[in-house]
């Protein structure tokens, strides 16, 4: 199905040449769908053509096809800029944020592709289950881990040893990085770009003391050294983590017992 | 359907209710539910940081926080609960730092702080530097440390489940429930987006913290989730909203899109230009200029653009100017919100002004609790078990305009407060029973919604909500511009009744949600007109034209708007305005001169 939609949501035409005014064009999105309510289910492709502006992301245009012409699309998302990790999808063959991604830097001659990201067990359309993903996370101990008595005020780091985690601080968990990893889509079981991240952001936290029992677990046959360092996580990271440097210092750790 | 039973039920995973999380699961056994994984809450997104008088780079005290929280809410803060916030602010930033957020330092590893707009010095003397954050992505930090924490406790969540309905042992919304007699809470109902079944959950205390509702508007720094929910349930069910007239617009949103750029900027030293480039905040407020609070900031960059003097093509919005300031100081202090002006705007910050136009933030109002987050259903009575914290509750510490960094402080303070009182309601509460056919209200309106033939599109309804709301009821009103938005909210309400859903799919059928998450915005849009309409008056957050100053002799009281049934249409609701004393405790009104 192809639908050419007017989207401008305004009753009165804009004028054509308005000084400033932003450029519209249409951009035809080719999406990956799978509706699980239907009987013998499969996923197939559709396209959608819809006229979008100079600023508009991905998210927008999907937001056109749900609200003007198929409420069924099925897609996560909440903040829209970036920040909350709802909407990782496979555009154009990578995995980015529908909202990060704006129209106007993709090819438009050509529909653009969606799918959902991989190896993760598709719930409908864009939606998987995120459920193995987050498991991974939880499993690396993901919190500050200290020995003694608390102290009364804060503990004090100095701006070097906070600079030094800084890093894997930025992860927003959008799984944008495992869901690209060729290892976690033939490897279930792998721990994953994202929990190694989130132990890496722990280990090199020089308040923290469980960076042994981290490693430990990361030393896991499903752990760290299945990695084979393609960097297709750095690349997919929207916020810029370098993921595949992290999980080489966590290798590094790991033999040098020095963090 | 299934049925579970909960001590305690928190409703929302953002920072507010995962800091009650925190409490209450280690006292009774507690569950959560959340539209959302916790990690996308809207807590997320706030960037400039938590304020407290920790004192670690200036002289510092509680006092001149609670003074400056009340003279920021323009005098309609309770100061008792002012008070109570900025004391226990110190304790609630060092439980996060020894929680593992990575606060940024200072030279001798202690948390760093930064200026921010209406926090000074001894009363009013000069910016004080009170903030505490992690680069510009405070918010982001604190809901993942309060995340790790729930995962280290083995908190129970329930992700992707809408709470649709609050279940009480009396009917309040026909306004018949006498005064004192009591009243408690029984539970929720929820709605499981991946399977689409209905879950009751039964409790004896209950705790809100379900955020904001900043989609009535159409330019917001919101996520598309944040829609009321939990202020619009409790209005049906007969609770009061309080101050709903009170809605904080954010001065610097990426222009056009409503993106917020966090107060940090001009915190570390940013400044705004009108189309001449002067720095037009030193009109406004001569002495702390671009760091007043952002009530005046926002109606001061409003006003330049009415007066002809803003900028771009169409004069439509000021600038943000960072070009002063060091590449390196930038990458360091501001590093994700210059790239969202990189992103987004194609600006280079660094050698450009950002264009930036006020955006829709906070709600300053919303379910009216006691300092311990108790619920109330009227000025002074409680509701047994129901309580509430972060943006879905006024208690009232913002007033009428909410000074930056308070909100990543309430939801810490009042979130801790609310899931200990929690916890304490249900380890001496009797179970009560839960009414007949607890699901049959979510039922009906589901099906009704989902079974109906092609009717009124959800996004045709909330797209003229949200254009009115912006044109009628955001920065400046009148009592002209009010009247409109409302005649056109009560058309929508109107035109609501027969929405129709697209997708008539059982597993993840967000079309259904959003269409009832638009009747969540159309019933709150009307409480806001309806108080911005009554309060003739210019306060904070709420400037009438009409009406251009502060009318303490009238006014200087809380707005508490019920939903009641319709004297004049039968089988109608209209909202009925009371009022609630200010507490004042320290500080009597003064003008508000910065």
């Amino acid at each position: 199905m192809t639908t050419v939609l007017e989207t401008t949501g305004h009753a009165t035409p804009e004028p054509a040449a308005e000084v400033g005014a932003i450029p519209s064009f249409d951009v035809t999105l080719r999406i990956r769908r799978f509706l699980p309510d239907t009987p013998e289910a499969e996923a197939y492709w559709e396209e959608f053509t819809v006229t979008a502006h100079g600023t508009d992301r991905v998210l927008d245009a999907m937001h056109k096809v749900k609200w003007e012409v198929d409420g069924s699309l099925t897609f996560r998302r909440s903040c829209a800029h970036g920040i909350c990790g709802s909407d990782a999808m496979r555009i154009n063959g990578r995995n980015r944020l529908a909202c990060k991604t704006l129209l106007k830097d993709l090819d438009i001659k050509k529909p653009i592709t969606i799918e959902p990201i991989k190896g993760l067990p598709v719930i409908k359309d864009l939606v998987v289950d995120m459920e193995p993903f987050f498991a991974s996370y939880r499993e690396i101990m993901p919190f500050l881990i200290t020995n003694g008595n608390e102290p009364t005020r804060e503990r004090r780091q100095s701006a070097e040893q906070r600079e030094r985690y800084d890093d894997t601080t930025k992860c927003i968990l959008c799984a944008a990085c495992t869901s690209s990893c060729p290892v976690f889509w033939t490897d279930g079981q792998y721990f994953g770009p994202a929990a190694i991240v989130n132990a890496h952001r722990f280990i090199f936290d020089s308040r923290d003391e469980g960076a042994a029992q981290r490693l430990e677990i990361l030393n896991d046959r499903e752990g760290v050294w299945r990695c084979r360092t393609v960097f297709n996580c750095t690349e997919a990271c929207p916020r810029g983590i370098e993921v595949t440097k992290a999980i080489q210092e966590v290798k590094r750790a790991m033999i040098t017992r020095a963090f | 359907m299934q049925t579970h039973q909960y001590d305690v039920v928190i409703v929302g995973a953002g920072g507010a209710g995962m800091r009650a999380a925190l409490e209450s699961s280690t006292r009774a056994r507690t569950a959560v539910i959340s539209k959302l994984y916790p990690t996308r809450s809207h807590t997320g997104a706030a960037q400039g940081g938590m304020c407290a008088a920790l004192a670690n780079v200036e002289d510092d005290n509680w006092e001149w926080h609670t003074f400056d929280t009340v003279k920021g809410g323009d005098y309609l803060v309770d100061q008792d609960a002012a008070e109570v916030m900025a004391k226990e602010a110190i304790d609630a930033v060092l439980d996060l730092e020894k929680m593992g957020l990575p606060f940024n330092r200072t030279p001798d590893g202690l948390i760093d702080q930064r200026r921010f707009g209406g926090h000074t010095r001894n009363h009013g003397e000069a910016a004080v530097r009170r903030s505490c954050y992690a680069a510009d992505r405070t918010g982001h930090m604190i809901l993942q440390t309060l995340y790790q924490q729930c995962v280290k406790q083995d908190v129970e969540f329930f992700n992707e489940f809408y709470v649709l309905d609050v279940l009480l042992t009396d009917d309040l919304s026909t306004g018949d429930v006498p005064d004192g007699q009591p009243v408690r809470v029984s539970g929720v109902v929820a709605y499981d987006l991946a399977s689409g079944e209905i879950h009751v959950f039964r409790a004896k205390s209950v705790v809100f913290a379900t955020g904001g509702a900043g989609k009535i508007y159409k330019t917001t720094s919101n996520a598309h989730t944040l829609t009321g929910d939990g202020m619009a349930l409790a209005l049906r069910r007969g609770i009061p909203l309080e101050d709903m007239e009170f809605f904080q617009f954010h001065p610097t949103g990426l222009a056009g899109l409503g993106i917020l750029l966090s107060e940090a900027a001009r915190g570390e030293g940013a400044i705004l230009r009108n189309s001449e480039g002067e720095r037009f905040m030193e009109r406004y407020a001569p002495t702390i200029k671009d760091l007043a609070p952002r009530d005046i900031v926002a109606r001061s960059m409003a006003n330049e653009v009415r007066e002809g003097r803003g900028a771009g093509p169409n004069k439509d919005y000021v600038l943000l100017d960072l070009t002063h300031l060091e590449p390196a100081h930038i990458d360091a202090k501001l590093p994700d919100i210059t790239e969202f002006a990189r992103t987004y705007l194609g600006i280079e910050p660094y050698t450009e002004p950002v264009p930036v136009y006020p955006t829709a933030h906070y709600a300053m109002g919303g379910i009216p609790t006691t300092i311990d987050a108790e619920v109330l259903r009227n000025n002074t009575d409680v509701i047994g078990g129901l309580f509430a914290a972060g943006e879905v509750a006024c208690v009232s510490v913002h007033g009428s305009n909410r000074l930056g960094t308070n909100s990543l402080l309430d939801i810490n303070v009042f979130g801790k407060r609310a899931g200990i009182s929690a916890a304490a309601y249900a380890a001496t509460a009797d179970w009560v029973d839960l009414p007949q056919e607890p699901a049959a209200a979510v039922v009906g309106e589901i099906e009704r919604m989902r079974d109906a033939a092609a009717g009124e599109r959800v996004s045709d309804l909330r797209r003229a909500l949200q254009e009115s709301m912006d044109a009628n009821a955001q920065v400046f009103r009148t009592a002209e511009s009010l009247t409109a938005a409302l005649t056109d909210i009560r058309t929508l309400q109107k035109r609501y009744r027969s929405v129709g859903v697209q997708d008539k799919g059982k597993q993840f059928n967000t079309d259904l949600l959003e269409a009832l998450e638009l009747g969540f915005l159309l019933d709150l849009a009307e409480v806001v007109v309806v108080g911005a309409l009554a309060r003739e008056e210019s306060r904070g957050g709420h400037f009438r034209e009409d009406f251009p100053d502060r009318d303490d002799a009238a006014f200087m009281k809380h707005t508490m708007a019920y939903r009641r049934p319709s004297a004049a249409e039968p089988g109608e609701t209209e909202i009925r305005l009371d009022h609630k004393p200010v507490t004042v405790t320290r500080y009597q009104p003064m003008e508000r001169k910065y």
